[in-house]
C-alpha cells in the first residue's frame, strides 16, 4: 500500500522482545515478540483469548509486564500508567468507543488537554485543533459544535481518531475499529488509516476480518495461546496459512453447505414498517432456510427484526406466522409463537452478564426446570451443562457469570437460550461479531444444522463472505427498504454492494 | 480467560461475599464489648432481645426494600408509608374492627400505595426515585389529615402483643414480631432465590433489555415487586403500631434511609441485579446494633449518626474494593 513503508521498516518504532504476563497460574502472554516500524500498518491477529488484548493492555500502559523488553524509538519504553503512555506517544482505540455523548466533537477532541488562557478554556484554539484534525483525516463535513451523540457511529469514532490525534501520537492501537461500520464507512476508515501511515504514524492493527486486515495492513503478527507463533509480510501471505496458524490446525470449509429442502413458509412479511425505520419489508420464509439480510449498517436492517419481534412498535404492514395473520407481536408473544431474536447487542442487551450461564440460558423458559414456580437448580445445571457440551462452550461451572466467558462462549450461550427455547424461527443480528474464526466456523455449521431440522432463520451481517457463504437466499435492505431477496447463486459481494447504496440499476 | 482466578480463590472470595456482612456484624458487637462498664449489659440476653425486637421494622422493611432495589428500583416513600399504615390501624381499632381485621387491612393499605408507586413506575416508565419521592409527601401529607394532626390512641387489642417484650429480663420468649420477620425473611429468600418470579427481579435489575428481549413482562412484574414491596412496608406499619400502642403521622420519618443503608450494608448495589435477604438481614441487625451500642455507651445522638454514616460508606467502600479485586 505504501512503498516508502518497506525501507522504512528499517528504523522500527516499536520493538517488543520475550514479554511475559501471567495471572496467578494462567499464562497469559509467553515470550511475545513484535517489531512494528515507523509508518508501518501491522496486524495483530489471534483467536479471542490468545492475547492479543493483554498485549496491548501492556503497551497502553494498563498491566505491568513481568518479564521482556519494550523499546520506543530505540529507547526502553516501561509506561507506568495508560496516562504515561498517552504522554510517550501511545494511543488506543478501543472496541467500543470511549466519547461522551452529551459534550461537542471539539469538546471530546480536547477533553483532558483542553487549551487554556489564564485558566479559562481557550475557545478559539479549541475549534483550531479540532478543524486541523479532522481535516488530516479529511472528515471537515464533522461540525465541531455537533453533540457526539447525534453523529453517527463511524463519524463518531473519526472523532476518537481525531481525540488520539491532537497528541501527536507515534504508535495508534486500533481494537476491532470496523466491527460496527459498513462497507463504505469501512471503506473511508481505510484512507484515513492510510493517510496516517504516510504521515509516519505507526498502526496496530486488531481485526478478526483477515481480508480487511490484507488491505490495511503491511504486515502481520499472529499471538496463539499467549505466544507468537509467526510473522511475515501480509501482502504476499495467503489467508488460509495464518487461519492455520491462528488455530493450530486447518479449518477445512468454514462454509460446509449441507443440501436441504425447504417446507411450507412460516414467515411472511408484508409491507411491514417501524417507528422511523424500517420503511417497506417484505419477504417470505420457509421451513430449512437461511436468509440473509444485507445492507449497511443504519439503514433498518436491526430495526426490521425488532419491529418483528415486538420490541419496538410495528407501525404498519402485516406478518404472517405459521400462515396465521400475527401482526404487533410482543416479544414474550413472538416467543410463545415460537420465533427467538439474537440481539446484536450482546453485552447491552443480549445477555445478563452478572448473572449465571444457567440463569441467562433458561431466562426464556423455566418451564422445564421448574414447578409452580419453584425453580430446580439441580435440573437447571444439568440442562445448562447439556448444552455447554453439545456446544463446546468454554466455560467452568454453569453457576458462573456468563460475563466471565470470552465473546464467542458468551455469543454461544445466547444462542443455546434460543435452543432451549425450542424457537423454530430464529432471527440472528450480527451473531459473528467481535468472535474469533474457531467460534465463527462453529456458529455456521449450528446455522446449517438447524436449518437441516426444519428451522427457519434470519441471518442480518454486514460481513458479506459469510452471507454469501451461509445463506440460502439473501435480500438488501436499502434506505429502510427491502429492495430485493434473491436465491445466493443470483448475488456476488459487488452487486450485494451496488445494491446496498442503492445502485442496482447500474451493475 | 487469562484473567480467570484459579477455582480455589473463587469458592473464597464466595464464602467472603456470604459471610461479609457477617464478619462486619461481630466486628460490631465486638467493638462495643471492649469497653468492660458497657459488656456485662450489651452481651446479655435480654439486651440481645431488645435489639431484635427494634430490628424489627427495619427488617421487615428491608425485605419489600431488597426486592425493590435487586430490580433496580428505589422506593423512598417507606417512612412515610409506615407512618400511614399505623395511623390507618389505630383508626380502623377505634372504628371497632377486631385486631385481625384491623391488621389485615393494615397490611392491605401498604400493598395498595405500592401498587400504585408500581403502576406509575411502570405504566408511565417514570423514575422510581420521582414517583415515590412523591409518594413519600403524599403518604405523610395523607396521615396527617387522617389523624387530624395528632396521634390516634387506639383501644388496648392483641396487636401491642406484637412487640411486647414479656419477661424483659430473659432473651426468650422473643416478642411475636420478631418470629414473623424471620419467618417473612425465609419465605422472601425463597422467594427471591428459587422462584421464576425471583429470577425475573434479578433479571430486570441485571439488565432491563434484556430482560425485554427474553419475553419478561417486565412492567407486570415491576407493579408485582412494588405491590409485594407495599405488603411488607404495611407488616412494618402494624409493628409500629404495635411498638408504640398509638397511631402517630410524624413517626418513621427517614425510615426508608435507615432500610436503604441495610440493603446496601448488606450487599445490595444500587445499580441493580445484586442483593441477598440474608444479607440485608444483616445489614438491619448492624444497625440496630450500633443504635443500641451507641446509647450503652452514653453517646450523644448527633454522635450516632455521625457513626453510622461512616460504617455505611466503610461497608459499602470495603465490597466495592472486593469487586475490584475480583474482576
Amino acid at each position: 500500500m505504501n512503498p516508502n513503508n518497506l525501507s522504512s521498516l528499517a528504523s522500527a518504532r516499536l520493538r517488543m522482545r520475550g514479554v511475559c504476563k501471567a495471572f496467578g497460574a494462567t499464562r497469559a502472554l509467553n515470550e511475545v515478540t513484535l517489531d512494528v516500524g515507523q509508518g508501518e500498518v501491522h496486524a495483530l491477529i489471534g483467536e479471542n483469548g490468545a492475547g492479543k488484548s493483554t498485549l496491548m493492555k501492556i503497551l497502553s500502559g494498563a498491566y505491568t509486564p513481568d518479564r521482556g523488553i519494550i523499546e520506543l524509538d530505540g529507547s526502553p519504553f516501561a509506561p507506568r500508567n495508560p496516562l504515561h503512555a498517552r504522554e510517550c506517544g501511545i494511543a488506543m482505540i478501543y472496541q467500543e468507543l470511549t466519547l461522551a455523548p452529551h459534550l461537542t466533537v471539539e469538546a471530546n477532541i480536547v477533553l483532558g488537554k483542553e487549551p487554556r488562557r489564564f485558566g479559562f478554556l481557550n475557545a478559539r484554539q479549541t475549534r483550531d485543533l479540532t478543524r486541523a484534525a479532522l481535516s488530516e483525516l479529511r472528515h471537515e463535513s464533522i461540525r465541531p459544535e455537533a453533540m457526539v451523540g447525534s453523529l453517527t457511529i463511524a463519524d463518531q469514532q473519526i472523532v476518537e481518531i481525531a481525540r488520539a490525534l491532537v497528541g501527536a501520537p507515534k504508535v495508534l492501537i486500533m481494537d476491532e475499529p470496523t466491527s460496527s461500520l459498513s462497507q463504505v464507512d469501512s471503506e473511508n476508515l481505510f484512507a484515513v488509516i492510510e493517510r496516517l501511515s504516510k504521515k509516519g504514524v505507526s498502526v496496530v492493527y486488531i481485526s478478526h476480518f483477515l481480508e480487511e486486515c490484507q488491505r490495511v495492513c503491511h504486515r502481520y503478527t499472529v499471538l496463539r495461546d499467549g505466544e507468537t507463533v509467526g510473522t511475515g509480510d501480509l501482502k504476499t501471505a495467503a489467508l488460509a496459512d495464518i487461519i492455520k496458524l491462528m488455530v493450530g490446525r486447518e479449518i477445512k470449509d468454514i462454509y460446509p453447505r449441507s443440501h436441504r429442502s425447504f417446507g411450507k413458509t412460516v414467515l411472511q412479511l408484508a409491507g411491514v414498517s417501524g417507528e422511523r425505520k424500517p420503511k417497506d419489508v417484505s419477504f417470505a420464509l420457509r421451513e430449512g432456510e437461511i436468509l440473509g439480510i444485507a445492507g449497511l449498517i443504519g439503514r433498518g436492517r436491526t430495526e426490521m427484526l425488532r419491529a418483528l419481534f415486538g420490541l419496538d412498535r410495528q407501525k404498519a404492514g402485516t406478518v404472517w406466522l405459521w400462515s396465521k395473520e400475527s401482526s404487533h407481536g410482543t416479544p414474550s408473544s413472538r416467543l410463545g409463537e415460537g420465533v427467538g431474536l439474537l440481539s446484536e447487542n450482546r453485552k447491552e442487551e443480549g445477555l445478563l452478564l452478572n448473572r449465571s450461564l444457567a440463569d441467562n440460558l433458561t431466562l426464556t423458559r423455566f418451564s422445564p426446570v421448574s414447578r409452580w414456580g419453584l425453580v430446580n437448580g439441580l435440573k437447571q445445571r444439568e440442562q445448562t451443562q447439556a448444552w455447554i457440551d453439545k456446544l463446546g462452550v468454554k466455560a467452568q461451572t454453569p453457576d458462573q457469570p456468563v460475563g466471565e466467558l470470552s465473546g464467542g462462549n458468551q455469543q454461544k450461550i445466547a444462542i443455546a437460550r434460543l435452543l432451549h427455547h425450542q424457537a423454530r424461527i430464529l432471527l440472528f443480528d450480527e451473531p459473528t461479531r467481535g468472535i474469533d474464526v474457531k467460534s465463527k466456523a462453529q456458529i455456521y455449521k449450528l446455522m446449517f444444522e438447524l436449518a437441516g431440522q426444519g428451522r427457519a432463520v434470519v441471518f442480518v451481517s454486514s460481513y458479506l463472505p459469510e452471507l454469501l457463504g451461509v445463506c440460502d437466499s439473501v435480500g438488501v435492505m436499502c434506505r429502510g427498504v427491502m429492495a430485493s431477496v434473491k436465491p445466493v447463486s443470483e448475488w456476488t459481494e459487488h452487486s450485494i454492494i451496488a445494491a446496498a447504496i442503492g445502485h442496482e440499476e447500474a451493475v | 480467560m487469562p484473567e480467570d482466578p484459579s477455582p480455589s480463590s473463587v469458592r473464597w472470595s464466595k464464602l467472603l461475599n456470604t459471610f461479609g456482612p457477617f464478619l462486619g456484624l461481630m466486628l460490631v458487637i465486638a467493638l462495643f464489648s471492649l469497653n468492660a462498664e458497657v459488656r456485662p449489659f450489651f452481651l446479655s440476653g435480654s439486651n440481645f432481645k431488645i435489639i431484635l425486637t427494634q430490628t424489627v421494622i427495619v427488617a421487615i422493611g428491608a425485605l419489600g426494600m431488597t426486592l425493590i432495589i435487586v430490580s433496580g428500583g428505589i422506593d423512598l416513600s417507606v417512612g412515610s408509608v409506615v407512618a400511614l399504615t399505623s395511623v390507618t390501624g389505630a383508626l380502623l381499632l377505634m372504628e371497632q374492627f377486631s385486631a385481625t381485621q384491623a391488621a389485615i387491612l393494615t397490611i392491605l393499605t401498604g400493598g395498595v400505595i405500592g401498587l400504585l408507586n408500581g403502576s406509575v413506575i411502570a405504566g408511565l416508565r417514570m423514575l422510581p426515585f420521582i414517583v415515590t419521592l412523591g409518594m413519600m409527601g403524599i403518604a405523610r401529607g395523607v396521615a396527617k389529615w387522617m389523624a387530624k394532626n395528632q396521634t390516634v390512641n387506639a383501644p388496648d387489642n392483641p396487636i401491642n402483643k406484637l412487640m411486647e417484650l414479656e419477661d424483659p429480663t430473659q432473651l426468650f420468649p422473643l416478642p411475636h414480631g420478631v418470629w414473623i420477620a424471620v419467618g417473612l425473611a425465609l419465605a422472601t429468600s425463597v422467594l427471591l432465590k428459587h422462584t421464576v418470579f425471583g429470577r425475573y427481579v434479578f433479571a430486570i435489575g441485571s439488565n432491563e433489555a434484556t430482560a425485554r428481549l427474553c419475553g419478561i413482562r417486565v412492567r407486570l412484574v415491576k407493579v408485582g415487586i412494588y405491590g409485594l414491596a407495599g405488603l411488607f412496608i404495611g407488616t412494618s406499619g402494624l409493628m409500629q403500631l404495635s411498638r408504640l400502642t398509638q397511631g402517630d403521622p410524624t413517626v418513621a420519618a427517614g425510615l426508608e434511609l435507615d432500610i436503604i443503608a441495610a440493603v446496601v450494608i448488606g450487599g445490595a448495589s444500587l445499580n441493580g441485579g445484586t442483593g441477598s435477604i440474608l444479607g440485608s438481614m444483616i445489614g438491619a441487625l448492624i444497625m440496630a446494633v450500633l443504635r443500641n451500642g451507641t446509647n450503652q455507651m452514653g453517646w450523644r445522638t448527633y454522635t450516632q449518626e455521625i457513626i453510622i454514616g461512616i460504617v455505611i460508606i466503610i461497608a459499602v467502600g470495603v465490597d466495592k474494593l472486593r469487586q475490584r479485586r475480583n474482576t
